[in-house]
């Protein structure tokens, strides 16, 4: 059940000043994200896909700078008054990280760190907090939950430490869980139960960003996904259009060159030619037209904007049809 | 029958665990356990295996980076250990490794020709300055890298022209086996797909033996000829790669096969893993199956008896006491 | 060509112009760095300006001792000897400066020798070579310098011998440090996979990766001896006459504080200033060869 926007992002940029010079790692970007659905953000390095939403919500490194507006449930994050962002953040919108050491302190109980997370804003006591605990952890299923109260991080496996992060992510019942390549890290057997986890909770009516480079991933959890290339969104469409019929010529480029095993073996994997450019090139057109194959003049002169069409939008300038035909 | 290269028999490494008391007994660790390999010229092996199946202490126990415990290693028919300093020069000679980090595996304070060079005057012996540069500008141009990049500093160049700049310097000497471990793991997909394909054209243009360990089963299958794949230290299932993907025998290999997710939302979500979902994934068995514990088909026997790899049929071998009663598996087309 | 890229520019010069450029931009650094400069000039060519020699007693002063005037030359004054304060000063410093650099480079060569050749090897030999680290760093330097001034008498050799049998010991404790973290990374085990020998490893990879580290504390070892040095002449066991250092010139005019206390200004403030910069210099290099802040 996909509600209205619970989480919109409008013009957002991200820049660093760095020693050479200022790279923008984010360009504009718009998106909004719906009650409930689960959105997939996908790009390789230097796509800025992580800066998009760490911008967002204020969490930039050093020599960063977000502009442009985000706002959660109609409440500004980015202004000047930092209170909206301090309600959110951790309460009603919830973040989990690659590595999920960022958010476990080694020295202390699982227990003590997951009542941690409500008993000190005061909005549970110590004994509803503690079934509260064995509630996510079940959530996230982990066997066994009451031992896993005492054990320390150091104690559980790397998916099961993923899992509890995920847990206390969920302690505050948030309406947004944003994931930052959670899964990167882990073993396959592993990331399928993460991923499992995820859509538990995205069952439950909490909305999922995920970010991820994986397309693998994307396509067993995703209702959307949006394709990010050198700081811009170049492609959104729901799920099952994306994969079916990717408009962009680096989406479909990208999904050309994912290794699978439900398709015949082939000797040659079709990757893209080149790389992607550095976080922070300036080019004057669109900045996948050096690796494009079907790119032409107007391509290298004139930046291709984002075009909506009912669901789907897409930045270029001759996008594939959808039938897969290629203009 | 082309030549055999290298021969692994009953590999074993283990590494000492801290002493629990003072003068307590000292626990082993056993990273690899008995671990037969065989790599013939021009061939492309697979090992696969999730973190911790001691992938990597096998590829560093084949460069004789580390000393096995016991099983010996052979290339070219003659034994390698780290006691013979002359069988070991020949062997790297004609054995190089790219390693995981592109950038971490480049000295950050030498460019990428000096990285190069280096390699070149270690295994090759020391050449003419021009020969030398001629050499390096070439093998850089083999692999896909301008050569006038060769002046820079790995921090100035991607994560996919590192690699490649390690993988020159690997191959500058032309050694007949090239180890790469987990060489693609920390790639782009697009980047990782470019890599893959270079690897094969290198293995076709010099006919060069690749050994490639990776958790990654999809680019396995699209590189390699023949497959191992390890748990916890061990064999449990080896075949030709075809066989492997069609018809997997060992429970914890379709389990691997069932977990990979497949970029196509219209195919069943894979979000049941082929394995028992209550087990603790750390816990090691006893005298049984190592796999026992997360096997969805273990009995009685599985607990009791360590299974042997046996040849079930057409040289595809598995470790598994119940692999004739195993419904058709997962497979891949 | 697949992967390539136009070979526009240059490279950027590696991490050592990185670091420069970071240090140009510390104000503080640069200042420091000036300073340092504008002193040693100072101390080459003080004693040619002045129209006194570093010996000479003026013999003209009534006290001998007096204060500093433009109008007799002595800048600085004089001490109570009558010898010109402006031109031992800047002798003393010099002595000062040489003595810290040449001590300094012993304790680097030495310490980084020792400290990257333990790092790298580990294990047993790693484990002897700090003990004997551990020992020598237990002795009481003090009595080995008076021990060794009793049996050899003062001389600036003496000085050295015994600051840089002490400086090397935490230049070795360091670079053992970060060459037990190097030996682990990637790019060494690709060096043990070429068969290059465990001493082309520590010359060739290890060395050069600890230098940032070496610099900054080579840096910051400088005003260590010269206080040490300063320390010796203290208690009489630094240089002896006619040369003089800052250390000595401190502590002769800490002896008449009261009642000429220009004796003890200059000289003190040179050292202070001296000091000083050195740190800052420190500070900013530190910042400059973080790798961290990459």
């Amino acid at each position: 059940m996909v509600g209205d926007a619970l989480f919109s992002l409008r013009d957002l940029s991200v820049e660093f000043a760095t020693p050479r010079a200022t790279v923008r790692a984010v360009r504009e970007v718009s998106l909004d994200v719906r009650r409930g659905e689960c959105l997939a953000v996908v790009g390789e390095s230097g796509s800025g896909k992580s800066q998009l939403f760490l911008g967002s919500l204020g969490l930039l490194a050093a020599g960063g700078t977000a502009r442009g507006s985000a706002r959660f449930d109609g409440h500004e994050l980015l202004g000047p008054d930092p209170a909206p962002r301090r309600a959110v953040l951790g309460t009603r919108l919830a973040l989990v990280f690659q590595d999920p050491m960022n958010a476990l302190t080694p020295h202390i109980a699982i227990g003590r760190q997951l009542a941690e997370v409500v008993v000190d804003r005061g909005r549970l006591d110590a004994a509803a907090a503690r079934a509260r605990s064995l509630e996510v952890l079940r959530a996230v299923r982990l066997p066994d939950p009451e031992a896993r109260l005492r054990q320390y991080p150091h104690e559980l496996s790397g998916g099961q430490r993923q899992r509890v992060a995920i847990a206390m992510a969920l302690m505050t019942e948030p309406e947004l869980l944003v994931a930052d390549e959670p899964t990167t890290a882990l073993d396959v057997t592993v990331q399928a139960q993460v991923i499992e986890v995820l859509r538990v909770a995205r069952d439950r009516g909490v909305a999922v960003v995920l970010i991820t480079h994986d397309l693998g991933v994307v396509a067993g959890i995703a209702d959307r996904v949006a394709v990010m290339y050198a700081g811009r969104i170049v492609e959104s469409a729901p799920v099952r259009e994306l994969f079916a019929a990717p408009a962009h010529p680096y989406t479909a480029a990208l999904l050309a060159s994912v290794p699978r095993l439900d398709t015949p073996a082939v000797r040659r994997l079709s990757g893209i030619e080149g790389q992607p450019p550095p976080p922070g090139a300036e080019l004057p057109g669109c900045a996948f037209a050096p690796r494009c194959a079907t790119a032409f003049d107007q391509c290298r002169a004139s930046l291709p904007v984002l075009q909506a069409d009912a669901a789907r939008s897409v930045a270029c300038h001759a996008p594939r049809h959808a039938d897969g035909a290629v203009p | 029958m082309s030549e055999l290269l290298l021969r692994v028999r009953g590999l074993t490494v283990q590494f000492p665990m801290r002493r629990v008391r003072l003068a307590g007994p000292r626990g082993w660790l056993t990273a690899v356990d008995s671990v037969d390999l065989e790599v013939a010229a021009g061939r492309a092996v697979g090992i696969v295996g999730e973190s911790g199946c001691g992938k990597s202490t096998l590829a560093r126990a084949i460069l004789a980076l580390v000393a096995p415990q016991a099983g010996t290693v052979e290339w070219r028919g003659q034994p390698v250990g780290l006691d013979d300093p002359v069988g070991l020069r020949r062997m790297r000679r004609e054995v190089q490794v790219v390693f995981q980090d592109p950038v971490g595996s480049l000295d950050p304070r030498m460019t990428i020709a000096e990285s190069v060079a280096e390699a070149l005057a270690a295994l090759a012996g020391k050449q003419a300055r021009a020969a030398q540069a001629a050499r390096i500008a070439e093998t850089l141009a083999e692999v896909g890298l301008d050569p006038a990049l060769g002046a820079r500093y790995p921090h100035e160049l991607s994560g996919g022209q590192c690699q490649r700049a390690a993988i020159a310097r690997a191959i500058v000497a032309r050694p007949r086996l090239l180890v790469c471990d987990e060489a693609v793991s920390a790639l782009d997909v697009s980047v990782q797909a470019q890599i893959v394909n270079l690897l094969a054209d290198l293995r076709q243009r010099h006919d060069m033996a690749l050994l490639f360990i990776s958790h990654n089963l999809a680019v396995v299958r699209h590189l390699c000829d023949e497959v191992a794949v390890l748990y916890l230290g061990r064999v449990v299932e080896q075949a030709t790669s075809a066989a492997i993907f069609a018809a997997p025998r060992h429970p914890y290999t379709r389990a691997l096969l069932a977990a990979v997710p497949h970029p196509d939302p219209a195919t069943l979500v894979p979000g049941a893993p082929a394995e028992s979902p209550t087990a603790d994934v750390t816990a090691v068995a006893g005298g049984g199956c190592p796999y026992g514990p997360r096997c969805v088909h273990v009995e009685a026997t599985c607990r009791d008896r360590r299974p042997r790899l046996e040849d079930t049929g057409a040289g595809h071998l598995a470790a598994c006491h119940r692999w004739r009663a195993l419904p058709p598996g997962p497979g891949t087309r | 060509m697949a992967g390539s890229i136009p070979a526009s520019a240059a490279s950027d010069g590696g991490l050592w112009r990185d670091a420069g450029r970071v240090l140009r931009g510390n104000r503080a650094a640069v200042a420091a760095a000036g300073l340092i400069v504008l002193l040693v000039a100072a101390s080459l060519l003080g004693p040619w300006l002045s129209p006194y020699a570093l010996d000479e007693v003026d013999w003209t002063l009534s006290p001998l001792g007096s204060p500093p005037s433009l109008a007799n030359g002595h800048w600085f004054g004089t001490d109570s000897n009558g010898r010109d304060l402006f031109v031992r000063v800047w002798a003393g410093t010099q002595v000062s400066l040489l003595v810290a650099l040449l001590a300094t480079v012993v304790s680097v060569v030495i310490g980084v020798a020792w400290g990257a050749t333990a790092g790298y090897l580990g294990g047993r030999a790693d484990g002897w070579m700090m003990r004997v680290v551990d020992v020598l760093y237990a002795l009481p330097y003090m009595f080995f310098v008076i021990i060794l001034t009793v049996v050899f008498g003062r001389s600036l050799w003496l000085i050295f011998l015994a600051i840089g049998a002490v400086g090397w010991l935490t230049m070795a404790r360091i670079v053992r440090g970060q060459a037990l973290a190097l030996r682990h990374r990637e790019f060494v085990t690709a060096a043990v996979a070429l068969g290059l020998p465990a001493r082309r490893i520590i010359a060739r990879h290890i060395v050069p990766n600890v230098l940032g580290t070496v610099i900054v504390y080579a840096t910051l070892t400088v005003p260590q001896v010269i206080l040490f040095e300063s320390f010796l002449s203290f208690l009489g066991l630094g240089v002896q006459e006619p040369l003089t250092s800052l250390g000595r010139l401190v502590a002769e005019g800490a002896l008449e504080m009261e009642t000429a206390p220009w004796q003890l200004l200059a000289p003190a403030a040179v050292l202070a200033l001296l000091l000083l910069a050195l740190n800052f210099l420190g500070d900013g290099l530190r910042d400059a060869l973080d790798p961290r802040q990459r």
